[in-house]
């Protein structure tokens, strides 16, 4: 009987090694401001933050299996769960809310009402189309993708352009069937 | 207490920046790659110096900030602080962080790249991979550089600061002030 996933990340954040969110809030805009700099248009600016955090998923992916005993998900609904219970909870120290299912149960929403990325951050009218946190969805995106589902994400509501959330949603697009057993190194 | 977030986000968020500069978009120039990030750290200096000394009167002279930096500074962001600190007494201050978070978690992986030259170049690959491996570890110093850099001009001090790692895990700061 495999282990049943923890419902919560709190225990776990608890007990990681955690800095001072001010050190991570400020590095992270004076990244997207740096980027804004050498990009200049804000499009590639967004690339660039979503292909950071895939790359970022794809470490976190197994800190996060090691940390939070998490054996198989058996849906994606569960998985999703997951994400934002223990998923955010333990890297961000927030929870996110999952919503808006769609009937097939391939879409679902994270929402998040708080999130330490955008502390002190107010985008000047020059950034109209900037996805400031467009990182988090390519952690997602990263980290699935290394537990085999291919997935899309996009941004529904965007505190920092007036919405009363944040809302990314999440698509499953296809279920990639593992390989056993695993080819050694040749 | 303020907010916090792990530590491993700071750390994948670090790592990732460089390897963007350094790897991508500037791979071919390290100088451009190293004035970026140098930069990136700078902003970030510039501004945590600006919360931490909100309610602080001004300081003295340049030892009294350079000690601001090496306990409330050190400390904020790095539970610790500064072991080590000496000054020639003429504008050069070495700061000496005998176990420096930021590279204790950077491994840089010595085995030798697949694609890379084999057999009677051994040792030249061996040679060539350090070096890499130097140049990898010197692009994450950097961030730490420009931090100190920033929080200093913030207050009111211009210097220049580099980094020492011949003594791994400690890393040594050298700022030197500008008159």
């Amino acid at each position: 009987m495999p282990a049943v996933a923890p419902r919560s990340g709190d225990a776990i954040f608890a007990s990681a090694e955690r800095v001072n969110a001010e050190l991570f809030t400020l590095t992270y805009g004076a990244i997207v401001r740096q980027l804004i700099t050498d990009l200049e248009e804000v499009d590639e600016v967004n690339k660039q933050l979503d292909q950071m955090g895939y790359n970022i998923g794809v470490r976190l992916i197994d800190e996060f299996l090691a940390k939070s005993n998490v054996s198989r998900c058996v849906d994606f609904k569960e998985t999703a769960e997951v994400i934002a219970k223990v998923g955010f909870k333990m890297f961000l120290g927030v929870t996110a809310t999952v919503t808006n299912w769609d009937a097939e149960g391939t879409t679902c929403s994270l929402v998040l009402e708080d999130n330490p990325l955008v502390d002190f951050v107010e985008l000047p009218d020059t950034c109209q189309g900037l996805h400031y946190c467009n990182v988090l969805n390519g952690v997602v995106r990263g980290a699935l993708e290394m537990v085999s589902m291919k997935t899309e994400v996009t941004w529904i509501r965007d505190m920092l352009r007036g919405d009363d959330a944040y809302e990314l949603q999440v698509k499953l697009l296809k279920q990639i069937p593992e390989e056993y057993p695993y080819k050694d190194d040749e | 207490m303020g907010r916090e977030v792990s530590e491993s986000c700071v750390d994948s968020l670090l790592i990732e920046m460089v390897s963007t500069y350094a790897d991508r978009f500037y791979a071919s120039k390290p100088e451009l790659a190293a004035r970026r990030i140098e930069s990136i750290g700078y902003q970030v200096g510039h501004q945590l110096s600006e919360r931490y000394t909100m309610d602080r009167p001004r300081f003295g002279d340049h030892l009294e900030a350079i000690k601001f930096i090496c306990k409330d500074f050190w400390s904020e962001i790095f539970k610790k602080q500064i072991d080590n600190l000496k000054t020639n007494h003429r504008g050069t201050f070495v700061l000496q962080d005998n176990r420096f978070r930021w590279l204790s978690h950077i491994s840089v992986d010595p085995s030798p790249d697949s694609s890379g030259p084999s057999g009677a170049s051994q040792d030249a690959s061996e040679a060539s991979v350090e070096n890499k491996a130097a140049q990898a570890a010197s692009m994450h110093l950097y961030f730490p550089c420009g931090i100190i850099r920033g929080a200093l001009t913030n207050l009111g001090i211009s210097c220049a600061v580099s980094a020492d790692i011949s003594n791994l895990p400690a890393c040594s700061f050298v700022i030197r002030i500008k008159v």
